[in-house]
């Protein structure tokens, strides 16, 4: 793959389509700058402030949009874990992923057996990942099925009580964040 | 279309593996073909639906047996053959062979920082909205051959409009070479004994996004 990915950037190249450079950015972009530390972040201050909260839940595009990060993101919408309910994102058709909060989607993601499973069999997804979530919970999947994109707002873990935003986001993993995982539980390895 | 990529509520595919420290990329090769997608889409030749339905069009041999960037590298050799904007010759002898087709633009490394920024697929409505949360609905049953984003598992069942998401770009018309046709898009929610049966979990839902051209009153 690799002589044959150098020869159509190659071709491209040559014939002034493609700018290495401008490549070089993007690349760059996604292996340093954006990726789910930026979710973490917007999770923990969710947690945190409840002004932000609300402004989250109420138009998230506009809520991140206001935070200044890399990438702006366009029809974003965020969901909340509760006791009673959990939301699950799934792209059965592609790989649609808000990849300007959680960067580029893990393999996994956009696998055949998660894009296959994750509509009609959640709970065995969610034993993949081992999570098992009380018999009662109301499963919500929402398959990104348009240019709408999930952020899933966990559970705040216990015993986080008076904790900065940047200790929060500590405990927001990717997982969580795509509704695969939960939050970890301050002092879990990490 | 009917494809092997639309694999809502199929069996066979086994357990979900996730990858422990998964890195961004796997390869040098992936980062050049994920970053040429980006480039290339910017000539604004091709919208996000027509990449798409380029991958989807792949034989279903090759799209189940590749991995994802080859399935996008793929997909974006053939738009660019289809688009004229290089040539079989070309890929054979793995250099230009012919002068580049004019184009409207490229991108600059002065403008990639753009490409970080997702579009935005909301347009003015031809209409208004046909339903308001709270509706019940059914989805239609429809099979094109060609693009479209209303999965096998959702067709023909009956589900209820949670949130309408504005009036938005209508992938199976522009897929189609018919323009962005924009249409109201809406969350449309199915209990899971709906779409799968009786044995189906009873605590989980569904949701999709649907164009209004998806559904029906019911």
């Amino acid at each position: 793959m690799q002589l044959r990915v150098r020869a159509l950037e190659t071709i491209l190249t040559e014939k002034g389509y493609v700018d290495p450079k401008a490549l070089d950015f993007i690349i760059d972009a996604y292996e340093t700058k954006i990726g789910p530390h930026i979710g973490a972040r917007i999770v923990a201050k969710a947690w945190a402030d409840p002004d932000f909260k609300h402004r989250l839940f109420a138009d998230a595009t506009a809520a991140v949009g206001s935070l200044g990060f890399a990438g702006r993101s366009t029809h974003l919408i965020a969901v909340e874990n509760t006791p009673r309910l959990h939301n699950m994102v799934v792209c059965t058709l592609c790989s649609c992923y808000p990849w300007e909060v959680l960067g580029l989607p893990p393999v996994w993601y956009k696998s055949a057996p998660y894009r296959s499973r994750a509509v009609i069999e959640p709970r065995g997804v969610l034993a993949d990942f081992g999570v098992t979530l009380p018999a009662d919970t109301e499963i919500r999947v929402w398959d990104s099925t348009a240019e709408t994109r999930y952020l899933v707002v966990p559970m705040r873990p216990a015993g986080t009580e008076g904790w900065s935003e940047e200790k929060l986001a500590t405990l927001v993993t990717r997982d969580s964040m795509i509704g695969t995982g939960l939050a970890r539980a301050p002092g879990a390895a990490s | 279309m009917n494809g092997v990529h639309d694999m809502g509520g199929m069996h066979g595919f086994g357990k979900v593996e996730p990858e422990p420290d998964e890195p961004v990329f796997h390869a040098p090769w992936e980062g050049r073909v994920l970053a040429m997608n980006r480039a290339m889409g910017y000539l604004g030749l091709w919208n996000i639906d027509i990449g798409r339905y380029s991958r989807e069009t792949l034989p279903p041999h090759v799209y189940l047996g590749s991995s994802y960037y080859k399935k996008w590298e793929l997909g974006l050799t053939n738009l660019c053959v289809q688009f004229g904007l290089i040539g079989d010759d070309e890929l054979a002898a793995g250099h230009a062979l012919h002068p580049a087709k004019p184009v409207k633009r490229t991108l600059t490394a002065a403008d990639a920082p753009k490409t970080l920024s997702r579009g935005n697929y909301e347009r003015p409505a031809p209409a208004p909205a046909k339903f308001k949360a709270g509706d019940r609905v059914r989805t239609r049953n429809i099979n094109p051959p060609s693009h479209t984003r209303l999965p096998r598992y959702a067709r023909g069942h009956s589900g209820v409009v949670e949130c309408i998401r504005g009036c938005h770009v209508f992938p199976d018309a522009v897929a189609a070479g018919k323009g962005e046709d924009p249409h109201w898009l809406y969350t449309v929610v199915f209990e899971a004994r709906e779409l799968w049966g009786e044995a189906a979990d009873p605590t989980a839902k569904v949701s999709i996004e649907a164009w209004e051209p998806y559904l029906e009153a019911i």
